[in-house]
């Protein structure tokens, strides 16, 4: 078997429960069930986990540098957006 | 000493003999698994490969530290790994054959970890409580070795032309070795008796069973020849286990004593 016929898998592992899974690596692997048991050995050796997804790495949409202008840029203007940019209430003392 | 108390001896040393058995299946093979790290053929396999050589040598640790509990004098785990020679080792002969190319090592795998399955799950039944929670332990960890193995003998049997003849040239040159898996000699009698030690043949069903489904799955055949070798149990081994323990035992007895 050589790699270039594996397919790209990137791995998301849920450290426990209450937390959302997190993007941790990616891997190689025949198919969906090979690369969670990849994801298995190779990312969740040291109970890193209790849960895990696999995603084709090529089924991910992903925005490019070119794109950061125009999809992040005009944010950075906009501080009304954090809650932090509102003055509290003197009655409210715990937030 | 009195009639009872002989009895009692005997069949602690017979408990001792049987467990430290056990610990020589895990370790020779969890041996032969290591052999792959770093010539796996991708990392990903690479990787999956040594956990299960690590799951192996954990389960020989657990056997081995029973065992010097078992012994009552300073013996420890490392002398039953290290300080023993070939004779003394009695381990079933497929666990110590080579690893040959991948397709010999998936197929002794599968027919390993199959077997380890129903019998760690006999285990479990056994009298004696810390045998149970050994094999509850390792239970869990053969479900997943099964898993693994058995996906790769249907990916590789019904895979291309070559993946095909490799498994099936497996197959044909492990089988043999097969058998004494199945075989209990006088001493696990004794044992299975006392409701300790799995009774190995009653295991014999269920695994060709399976085995027959993954390779009919798999386009494999169960091979017809009925050549068998066995001896194994009696410490005698074929030409593999002899080259195997200078490996694994050189470091510990040119340094003897060494720490980390």
């Amino acid at each position: 078997m050589t790699i270039e016929k594996l397919e790209l898998f990137e791995v998301f592992v849920r450290p426990k429960r209450g937390l959302d899974h997190k993007h941790v690596g990616s891997l190689h692997a025949e198919g969906r069930e090979q690369a969670l048991e990849y994801a298995r050995d190779v990312y969740t050796r040291r109970t890193e986990g209790i849960s895990i997804w696999v995603v084709k790495s090529q089924d991910i949409s992903a925005s490019q540098e070119d794109d950061n202008e125009c999809f992040f840029d005009p944010s950075d203007d906009k501080p009304y957006r954090h809650a932090t940019y509102y003055p509290l209430p003197k009655e409210i003392t715990t937030m | 000493m009195t009639q009872s108390t002989q009895n009692t001896v005997d069949s602690k040393q017979d408990l001792m003999n049987y467990v430290v058995r056990l610990g020589d299946d895990s370790i020779v093979l969890g041996h032969r698994i290591s052999e792959w790290v770093s010539e796996g053929p991708f990392l990903e396999e690479d990787i999956a490969l040594g956990n299960v050589a690590l799951d192996y040598i954990g389960r020989a640790r657990m056997f081995y530290g029973y065992a010097a509990t078992l012994s009552g004098d300073e013996k420890t785990e490392d002398d039953f790994a290290f300080l023993r020679d070939e004779r003394e080792f009695e381990n079933y002969l497929i666990n110590e054959l080579p690893r040959g190319d991948f397709a010999y090592t998936i197929t002794r795998q599968l027919l390993v970890d199959l077997y380890n399955k129903y019998y760690l799950q006999a285990l479990t039944q056994s009298t004696d409580p810390t045998l149970v929670a050994i094999a509850q332990k390792a239970v869990k960890e053969t479900t997943y070795h099964c898993r693994r193995s058995k996906s790769w003998t249907l990916r590789l049997g019904d895979g291309t032309e070559e993946s095909k003849r490799r498994m099936q040239l497996a197959i044909d040159d492990i089988w043999g070795y097969s058998h004494e898996l199945f075989e209990s000699d006088l001493l696990e009698q004794r044992l299975i008796d006392a409701g300790i030690a799995v009774n190995c043949a009653d295991l014999k069903q269920p695994w060709l069973a399976d085995v027959e489904a993954i390779f009919q799955q798999a386009g494999l055949n169960v091979p017809e020849t009925t050549w068998a070798v066995r001896g194994g149990r009696k410490g005698y081994h074929s030409e593999h286990l002899g080259h195997l323990l200078t490996q694994m035992q050189f470091v510990y007895r040119s340094f003897p004593g060494a720490k980390w």
